[in-house]
């Protein structure tokens, strides 16, 4: 797209590009994924302002103080954190071409993500057994939807990650599977992003209410 | 179970009104059908258009579903005018009332997501790459699968008119009346599915094309030399990026609401309903920018062309969209005054509202200027931008109206609102889409539409909206308020007489407007314009053949002007005879329309409460999004003969022009 045109309009213009070389593909790749990604985070944002309207209405029925468990919370958040971390080194070995390398980096951040998927289901298995169900109140709707839609949104990474291990299994680290594993890696980061958010509005803030 | 809650009862066999018009579509139907097939139609139309991922092709096919939709659209339409003319003091007309309320629903909900989407979405998927010099979209695959996820909306929303019934809560499907507890019934089961699985082929396409024009522009164009249709359709998709999220997201709580029983829009255990009538309006109202910009647009490029001008005061057009983009956002309030959030609260959202009419004006007097003096062709297209103008200064100065607060208490709800939101759709938007088909219908086809009966459309059109819609400004002042099946007051009966008799006149405009196809195609060999150009035109769409080869453009061309094709005239351009060679395209695939069958399928299965369906379909859906992902081979390479044969062929029907 950078390419300077003479401005000097007195010689013969340039009117088309006869000898053109053929776009790298995949060129508006990231940019379109970006795009998407906001997209998806107004999704989110549409979510936070729902809890963030409904989010004291507990109907008489429990309030974050009652249903909370900080120390969980921490673990499952430590998990998604370093899921991230080591999604950065399966790019960094990719980038070195390293495909053995990257396979089980991969690996490792699935266990990951899995753990924290895991973890997210027991708590909520936990609070439904106590009677805190999204149908109990407002305030649990929306709590329940906020979380459960970041916890799909991982679930839906982890089937996607499954998804590129095997591609790049069959045909290596050429530049289509490098162009998914950075769509991937942008999507992994922003849940991350997202999950403070949800831990700072939800569960921190939470308890100070 | 294997059914879920669909019985022999949800065949609406007992309303004699649905039973004939099953009876119609299905002789209809089966009439298009067994041409199709008499004529072996149906391998050419898989290979070459349903599974097209030319952006030119879908944009068609695009306007092709507006239309058809349009006809469906305004039936409803005629149907409530006829009984509003009817249903005074002891006629109760001809409707039911159950019948009536999924009438206006399904109105509102086809003309703007079925109609006015596909085709604005249609003429930015035909224009944009060729006014950017570009040989297609960003993500041409996506394009296809954004359009027939589209259609599976339109499907779902057609399907309701005969197995079950569609919402009876307006078009925006407002809580607490959309909830369980008072729509049991599927109605609003077929809107919100309907609308999701539109709403996924809707944000898809606007996330596409703000990559292809901030990516893909020939070298030379400066985002300040785009053209400025392709500059609203920039905006339009960024709002459609920011604000379809919001869609999706609230009919999804509305769906929690409704299939899980949780409370986010419930009258009791702490619910809200008025969070869905923010958030809903939060997407509604950039809606109705993403509608009426790229016609705001398409009116520029007509303007400019039809004066023989260059468009007066390019730079403040720009600013006054992008203006216009950002204070979408800022006035979603005006819609419910009413909510009563207070004086202050209230006078921001007035204010807003009322700032936006200074860069809409701005355009207006720069769509004058434009004219001024300049050496107007009376075409068709120039015709309904005159119109327009017209028109929608009318429209915007209603709304002014309806932006203060105190007057809006007394206007909400009323007919004075359906007659001002007509007047800026109809005569913003829907003037602005025909203009824009009469415009670039001989780019599409190489051949222009027939004169006479655009005419005959325009002026039915026209004159049919002041007589339909001018009246329900008095009914609004006298009091009446909106969606009612019966009046009472016999004052009032003249006026929706009125309004009906322009609703017939509307019905002849868009007939004319059938017969003008049907005349065009058959005379087409009369109105066949070889040279690419049949308007004088001024951007890029026009340097290349009427309809462009696949590739649009053998060679990238170089701009150097706002007005590239103009320049590329003035200054001595010649097309380029030899040199040609191979370019790599995209190639067709069918994975798009069996994504969308799919999510039919599972949006069905959801409605009527089939779970097994719903998991088996949601399942292969996912099954073939990935299995599609280890297709590497997507593209082609159009070898260089076939590309001189075709240049070939344009320079020959060239020179027999000359």
């Amino acid at each position: 797209m950078n390419i300077t045109i003479a401005q000097d309009d007195t010689k013969a213009p340039v009117f088309y590009l006869a000898d053109e070389h053929a776009h790298a593909k995949g060129a508006s790749t990231a940019l379109g994924f970006w795009i998407y990604l906001m997209s998806d985070c107004l999704i989110f944002a549409v979510l936070f302002a729902t809890y963030g309207v409904l989010g004291g209405n507990y109907a008489a029925g429990p309030s974050p103080k009652d249903l909370f468990d900080l120390p969980l919370v921490a673990l499952n958040t430590s998990m998604l954190l370093l899921s991230s971390i080591t999604y950065g080194f399966a790019v960094l070995t990719m980038e070195k071409g390293r495909t053995g390398a990257t396979h089980a980096w991969l690996a490792v951040t699935a266990l990951f993500g899995l753990a924290f998927v895991g973890i997210e289901l027991s708590e909520f298995a936990h609070m439904i057994h106590e009677g805190a169900t999204p149908q109990r109140s407002a305030f649990l709707s929306a709590f329940f939807t906020l979380v459960g839609t970041h916890g799909l949104h991982v679930s839906f990474g982890l089937v996607w990650m499954v998804t590129l291990m095997t591609q790049v299994a069959r045909h290596g680290l050429i530049p289509a599977n490098r162009r998914r594993l950075m769509c991937l890696s942008m999507f992994w980061h922003f849940l991350d992003v997202i999950w403070i958010g949800v831990f700072t509005f939800v569960y921190l803030m939470g308890m100070l209410r | 179970m294997v059914f879920g809650r669909l019985t022999l009862d949800a065949l609406p066999l007992h309303e004699p009104i649905l039973v004939v018009t099953f009876f119609g579509v299905a002789i209809g139907g089966v009439v298009v059908v067994g041409a199709i097939t008499y004529f072996r139609l149906w391998g050419y139309l898989w290979r070459e258009w349903f599974t097209s991922v030319d952006h030119k092709r879908i944009g068609v096919m695009y306007i092709v579903l507006g239309i058809v939709m349009l006809l469906r659209g305004f039936s409803d339409a005629i149907m409530m005018r006829l009984q509003q003319a009817l249903a005074f003091g002891n006629s109760e007309g001809y409707l039911p009332a159950h019948h009536y309320d999924q009438i206006f629903t399904a109105h509102g909900v086809i003309m703007i997501f079925f109609v006015a989407m596909p085709l604005v979405t249609g003429l930015m998927n035909f224009v944009v790459p060729l006014q950017i010099g570009a040989r297609d979209v960003s993500f041409p695959f996506l394009n296809n699968f954004s359009f027939w996820m589209t259609v599976g909306g339109a499907v779902l929303v057609m399907m309701s008119l005969f197995v079950g019934e569609f919402a009876r809560t307006g078009w925006l499907a407002y809580p607490p009346l959309s909830g369980i507890a008072y729509s049991p019934d599927v109605g609003v089961d077929y809107y919100i599915w309907g609308l999701q699985v539109a709403g996924v082929g809707t944000t898809l396409s606007g996330i596409n094309l703000v990559a292809t024009i901030i990516k893909m522009r020939a070298p030379g164009m400066t985002m300040m030399r785009m053209p400025v249709f392709t500059w609203t359709a920039l905006c339009t998709n960024v709002l459609i990026v920011a604000s379809f999220p919001v869609l999706t997201a609230v009919l999804a709580l509305l769906t929690l609401d409704r299939y899980v029983g949780t409370n986010f829009f419930t009258n009791d255990f702490g619910g809200n309903p008025m969070m869905y009538v923010n958030l809903i309006w939060i997407w509604g109202h950039p809606e109705v920018y993403i509608l009426v910009l790229p016609a705001f647009g398409v009116y520029s490029e007509i303007a400019s062309t039809f004066s023989g001008k260059r468009l007066f005061g390019y730079t403040s057009m720009v600013y006054a969209t992008v203006c216009i983009t950002i204070l979408s956002y800022l006035v979603w309030l005006h819609h419910f005054f009413t909510m009563g959030s207070g004086a202050s609260v209230n006078s921001f959202f007035g204010i807003t509202t009322m700032i936006i009419s200074i860069p809409t004006g701005a355009k207006i007097f720069n769509w004058l200027f434009t004219m001024y003096r300049g050496r107007i062709r009376f075409e068709v297209p120039m015709m309904w931008t005159v119109a327009f103008m017209l028109t929608f200064v009318i429209g915007g100065m209603t709304g002014v109206m309806l932006a203060v607060p105190p007057a809006d208490f007394i206007l909400h709800n009323s007919l004075f609102l359906v007659a001002h939101f007509h007047n800026v759709i109809i005569g913003g938007t829907v003037f602005g889409m025909f203009a824009g088909i009469a415009y670039w219908f001989p780019k599409a086809f190489g051949f222009k539409l027939a004169p006479f009966w655009g005419k005959m459309s325009f002026w039915f059109w026209v004159s049919g909206f002041y007589f339909a819609f001018m009246p329900l400004y008095v009914l609004g002042l006298m009091g009446a308020t909106r969606r009612l099946r019966h009046f009472d007051d016999p004052s009032m009966h003249i006026w929706t007489l009125i309004a009906a008799f322009g609703a017939l006149l509307i019905l002849l405009g868009i007939l004319s407007f059938l017969i003008q196809i049907y005349v065009s195609v058959r005379d087409r060999e009369a109105l066949r314009d070889l040279t690419g150009d049949p308007w004088n035109g001024r951007t890029l769409e026009w340097s290349t053949s009427s309809p462009p080869p696949s590739y649009n453009f053998a060679f990238t061309p170089v701009v150097h002007d706002n007005d590239a094709w103009w320049d590329m005239k003035q200054r001595g351009y010649h097309r380029p005879l030899q040199g040609f060679k191979a370019i790599h395209m995209p190639s067709n695939t069918g994975t798009g329309v069996v994504l969308a069958g799919l999510s039919v399928v599972f949006g069905f299965a959801m409605i009527w409460y089939m779970w097994w369906l719903a998991a088996l379909s949601f399942a292969t859906l996912l099954a073939v999004a990935i299995g599609h992902t280890f297709n590497y081979k997507r593209d082609l390479d159009i070898p260089a003969e076939d590309v001189t044969r075709t240049e070939g062929e344009r320079t020959h029907l060239l020179a027999m022009q000359a």
